[in-house]
């Protein structure tokens, strides 16, 4: 057997992003000897792609905003499925989380007073938005990344090693949990550069490895967006929440195929890019339902009028909320009226000057330029929704982070779930890994001091399975290719679990799901195992093909549709599937998805939204008791 | 010049490629072009200093000489006087030209262009050097090249002769004001080039307004800066013009100073 | 549109390698890292190649293509001719892992060589104003992806491995120019930036500029502003002459 490599910490963090090291900053501030695991190399998660900002309520634009709006907007974003909670933590918290990030060194765009500036965003009710420029995802990584390194720096000074209480691992994978009992007891995985098995003991683990978008065709998330966090947590025996929804952005680029899934952002289309089919025809004014119809223009000509206008003449459809955008895209391509790329054409060629496009979209025109070689300024953009994010995850408590039924575990970030219920905002996100990550980083620290010298323990039989497990695919001459069985996984899941589904649709996916098992069992990995890219996304199917169960299983059980879960046979939102969550665990193998009590919203914070917004998600009897209560 | 097994990027570690560099363009273009230019201003430049004749003619006096400044001078070509007096017995030329010749061989884009060009220091990116170790200018004479600035700061004493010397050009042979010739468009090119060339430095950028921690605090001084800047992005091709346009006004003085051409008149 | 293209890639790791000819399959509107993905995925499963985002906003696919560094994502494959053999090689001032993979752990140990941003002592968070023209300069700076091209062109360190020691690089350059004008740090960067993190040694010659995808002005806007304001505390002798009879006076 390879030698394995084995390091001992008191806390863990799987993977790099906004969440894990906001999470490990708070251990080392605690004084506790901290891991960062980071899949690739320091400061390349997937948090640099974030674009927009992040949404604090700071007031520093339009001093009305409070934490209570914001609250009332991500309530709303996510179809009241959130998790009140955390939807209130995030709330509180974000502005100090902006704040703090100014302290290690962060240069937002500043509004003339000096103070961080914020700008309007879908679905938030004041400019909220801190950034810079569209890079604010970079500015988080690199921040944190140099607080980080900030931190070493003091170990450097006091103990003369500046990996004393926080050392970084790049490019390691972890594959599995390791428990002793029930407690998580260490993390198991590879170094990517050598192949060598590396083995962390620690009684306390927190997992923010992000999303799962690879399980897609089309997706705007990188390679690494394999839900490791999400299939570790599932096989040490914790929950998963609320996996059926999966937000597809609405305009992902399709070709060429060299970015293909890469966001075109939203504002492309507020400062007047139409949406076209190949007949030509402005498809959205077909597509408004008719709970928006008094609130969007029903023809060209007041839709055009808006963007100069927008007091007298409602917005175009184009404006409609992701969702909805992203179903039409789908139909229009669906009926054969899609681009020759299977998607439809953005244009702000035919609105615009191409001065004003460089003016107001200077990354947009830069991104098409550089990595398409298109012209935005004289061509249309062929555009269609793209898997972006997934609002479900570990099913966590909200004030610690701590993962369901694993105690030493801890998840924060797109990892978690139940912050953003059905739908996310944009911003939220950014937010969403500083708040929870610093929590789940301090829940960590209080588990690691309540253990006091009862330390769980690795042994050495559970390190034996976890490399016979992680070497399979080496060891096995003769069989499948990975990339192609990533291929065929993606293709099942776009066909048939993607935007729209259905329940034969569904029923259909599990079925080839389970085909994906004994193909993955019969995978060869030619070449060695130092950096052996097929070895590596040979593990990493393991993870794609488990969370892509859970999403089919708990799609087939929603029988309605709300934000990221759209099913064509169940078209309405119900009052009654609101008070579910659908929660998914492991059992003897075999993912087993049940429903579960949404938790109640305390009375003060039902009382910041009015009772008619109420009756739009709440059953008549949850009404009635509310109205009992604030009456009481 | 040019042999392989030189530097280090054959390292052990590195990745085992004997090739110097992979490069597929024509990379050594441009510091050919550069050698080329360069010189033939030396040796063009070099001549005329040594030459120590033609470089006056009313009301003209070439930028290689002026000012002018002992007793050897032509007559009328000492505008500044003759502090140097009759002991300076080689061309009146050499006591000025290490000015401009100083600031142009401290100038950030020179070093630039001479490194990569005369020294191969890099001959061009990602194309090994030949030399065995590089110190950069952190040592005697190159960390000579800090300072730029002390000749930045004579250049523009020199800016301000050469624009008299435009000035003066608005009269015509016989002294008269309110004439012009061809020559005097040639030497109001000349110093607008020269000034583009030093208002565009990188010095110039960082004594308007670089240095300054907060611009905020210095509107009028942030508004010079952004317009530098601008200039600043052209610096290069300033450099260049503005050499070529010194040795063109010479050798336009001296073609009229033999009689080898006529300076029009305008008006 | 399909055709075949010719591609030779470095196959190999520290001790061995050398380069490799493939023919492989070209699509329109495809970069050089879709077909490196397909050498992956049709005839070459074990071939290392590190990438992330494929969007250019990550810095992780770096490597040499016909010999000029550059990010494979950002580079498409209608800039070269049908007939052109496309070579790929590792970053040649690193040392190889394996085969497009390399070792840039030197740029992590420079970023902890500089000191990080230190902020006044008498603000709370949530306390600092800024201008907006105060900040810009360095947001150019931050708008950095680590891609390390710039490292790996710079002649200083790649013909001269040697200096790795003493030099920190043009990517830490620009941090340290980032802190010096940043408007509430409150460390002096410059002469630290000459004496520990080797200013001295960078000629100018620009090749980090040619090459970062971000398209900042590394040279015009870090390194030779930073190399003037350490002028002006280590060569001015106007401050020179101060120093000396401030020194004198303390005696």
């Amino acid at each position: 057997m390879t030698a394995i490599e084995r390091h001992s910490f008191d806390v863990v963090v799987i993977g790099a992003g906004g969440a894990g090291l906001r999470a490990a900053v708070e251990a080392r501030a605690a004084g506790l000897r901290t891991a960062i695991i980071c899949k690739s190399l320091f400061g390349k998660a997937h948090t640099v792609m974030a674009e927009g900002g992040i949404a604090a309520a700071m007031g520093n634009v339009n001093s009305k905003d409070n934490w209570q709006v914001h609250f009332r907007d991500t309530m709303r974003g996510g179809k009241f499925l959130n998790n009140f909670r955390m939807a209130e933590l995030h709330a509180k918290e974000a502005p100090d989380r902006v704040w703090e990030l100014e302290t290690w060194g962060a240069l937002f765009d500043r509004t003339k007073e000096g103070k961080i500036s914020q700008r309007n965003f879908g679905g938030h009710e004041y400019p909220r938005l801190a950034h810079v420029g569209d890079r604010t995802g970079l500015e988080l990584i690199r921040t944190m990344q140099q607080a980080i390194v900030s931190l070493q720096q003091k170990d450097a000074a006091e103990f003369g090693d500046a990996e004393a209480r926080i050392k970084v691992f790049a490019e390691t994978t972890i594959t599995e949990i390791i428990k002793d009992g029930d407690r998580a007891a260490g993390a198991f995985g590879y170094v990517r550069e050598t192949g060598n098995l590396i083995l962390f003991e620690a009684p306390a683990i927190v997992i923010a490895a992000g999303g799962i978008g690879k399980s897609f065709k089309v997706t705007s998330n990188s390679w690494e967006g394999t839900g490791d966090g999400h299939a570790l947590a599932l096989k040490a025996g914790s929950k998963l929440v609320d996996m059926e929804f999966v937000q597809f952005h609405p305009t992902g680029m399709v070709w060429p195929p060299s970015v293909r899934g890469i966001l075109v952002t939203e504002s492309v289309r507020g400062d007047g890019g139409v949406l076209r089919n190949s007949e030509g025809r402005r498809f959205m004014f077909d597509y408004i339902p008719e709970v928006f119809k008094e609130k969007y223009a029903q023809s060209e000509e007041e839709g055009d009028r808006w963007y100069a206008d927008p007091d007298n003449n409602r917005r175009p459809p184009e404006l409609l909320p992701r969702d909805e955008v992203a179903r039409a895209i789908n139909s229009e391509v669906k009926a054969g009226r899609g681009s020759p790329h299977g998607g439809v054409f953005l244009d702000v060629s035919t609105r615009l000057a191409p001065d004003v496009i460089k003016k107001k979209l200077p990354s947009m025109w830069h991104q098409f330029k550089e990595l398409a070689d298109v012209d935005i300024t004289t061509q249309a953009m062929e555009v269609g929704p793209t898997c972006h994010y997934v609002m479900g995850g570990i099913l966590v408590d909200p004030d610690t982070g701590a993962a369901a039924g694993v105690p030493g575990l801890f998840a924060a970030g797109e990892s978690a779930g139940g912050m953003h219920g059905s739908n996310r905002l944009g911003g939220n996100s950014l937010s969403d890994l500083l708040v929870f990550g610093r929590r789940a980083g301090a829940g960590a620290v209080a588990y690691f001091q309540s253990l006091g010298g009862n330390v769980p323990k690795v042994t050495d039989a559970s390190i034996t399975t976890a490399s016979d497990h992680a070497l399979a695919p080496l060891r096995n001459p003769g069989g499948e290719n990975p990339y192609t069985i990533q291929a065929d996984l993606q293709q099942v899941t776009n066909d048939l679990v993607g935007i729209i589904r259905t329940k034969s649709e569904l029923e259909e996916s599990l079925g080839k799901l389970k085909g994906f098992r004994a193909r993955l069992a019969n995978i060869t990995c030619p070449g060695g195992s130092a950096f052996n890219s097929g070895w590596h996304l040979a593990l990493d199917l393991e993870n794609m093909l488990l969370v892509s169960d859970c999403i089919a299983h708990a799609a087939l059980i929603r029988e309605e549709s709300r934000g990221g879960h759209t099913r064509e046979d169940f078209p309405k939102m119900s009052a009654e599937w609101r008070k579910v969550n659908l929660v998914a665990h492991v059992e003897n193998g075999e993912v087993v998805v049940e429903k579960q009590a949404l938790p109640e919203m305390r009375e003060e914070l039902l009382n910041l939204f009015d009772v008619e917004e109420l009756a739009k998600y709440m059953t008549s009897e949850e009404l009635t008791r509310h109205s009992k209560g604030a009456n009481a | 010049m040019g042999m392989l097994m030189s530097g280090t990027i054959t390292t052990p570690g590195r990745a085992k490629i004997a090739a110097r560099h992979l490069r597929t363009d024509k990379w050594w273009v441009q510091p050919l072009i550069t050698v080329a230019v360069l010189v033939s201003f030396i040796i063009y430049s070099t001549w005329r200093a040594f030459e120590n004749a033609h470089y006056f003619v009313e009301p003209y006096i070439s930028p290689f000489y002026s000012p002018c400044l002992a007793t050897s001078c032509v007559e009328g070509a000492s505008g500044f006087g003759q502090p140097f007096g009759s002991w300076w017995v080689l061309s009146p030329s050499l006591l000025i030209l290490v000015f401009p010749l100083g600031f142009r061989m401290t100038c950030y884009y020179y070093r630039k262009a001479y490194y990569r060009a005369f020294w191969q220091s890099p001959p061009a990116c990602a194309v090994a050097e030949p030399h065995k170790t590089y110190t950069g200018e952190t040592r005697q004479p190159l960390i000579l090249q800090n300072a730029h600035r002390w000749f930045f700061y004579a250049g523009l004493i020199f800016n301000v002769i050469l624009s008299y010397d435009a000035i003066l050009a608005f009269k015509n042979a016989e002294g008269q004001w309110g004439h012009m010739q061809v020559g005097t468009l040639v030497l109001l090119a000349n110093a607008t080039f020269l000034w583009l060339y030093s208002l565009s430095c990188h010095t110039c950028r960082h004594t308007i307004g670089g240095r300054l921690k907060h611009f905020s605090k210095h509107p009028v001084r942030y508004k010079l800066w952004t317009k530098i800047s601008e200039l600043n992005h052209h610096h290069p091709k300033f450099a260049w013009i503005s050499l070529i346009g010194v040795a063109l006004a010479d050798f336009y003085i001296r073609s009229v100073s033999t009689g080898f051409i006529t300076d029009l008149t305008i008006f | 549109m399909t055709r075949t293209a010719k591609f030779r890639v470095w196959r190999g790791d520290a001790n061995d390698g050398a380069l490799k000819d493939y023919n492989i399959e070209v699509n329109e509107g495809e970069v050089v890292l879709d077909v490196i993905h397909r050498l992956q995925a049709t005839q070459t499963p074990d071939l290392a190649v590190r990438w992330n985002c494929k969007a250019g906003k990550c810095g992780s696919c770096s490597a040499e293509i016909n010999g000029r560094p550059r990010l494979m994502c950002m580079t498409r494959m209608n800039t070269f001719t049908d007939e052109e053999t496309i070579t790929v090689t590792p970053l040649r001032a690193f040392p190889v892992i394996r085969d497009l993979v390399t070792d840039v752990s030197f740029n992590y140990k420079k970023a902890l060589e500089v000191p990080a941003f230190s902020g006044p002592a008498n603000l709370k968070p949530g306390e600092y104003r800024m201008e907006q023209i105060d900040v810009e300069r360095s947001q150019e700076f931050r708008k950095c992806i680590e891609c390390f091209l710039c490292q790996d062109t710079c002649h200083v360190i790649r013909d001269h491995e040697e200096n790795k020691e003493a030099f920190a690089g043009p990517r830490f350059f620009i941090r340290l120019a980032e802190l010096d004008m940043h408007p509430l740090d409150t460390l002096d960067r410059k002469r630290a930036a000459q004496e520990k993190h080797g200013l001295g040694m960078c000629n100018i010659t620009k090749c980090c500029t040619e090459v970062c995808p971000e398209h900042i002005r590394i040279t015009d806007n870090a390194i030779i502003p930073m190399k003037e304001r350490v002028v002006d505390v280590k060569y001015d002798p106007a401050r020179w002459l101060g120093s000396k009879i401030r020194r004198r006076e303390g005696l």
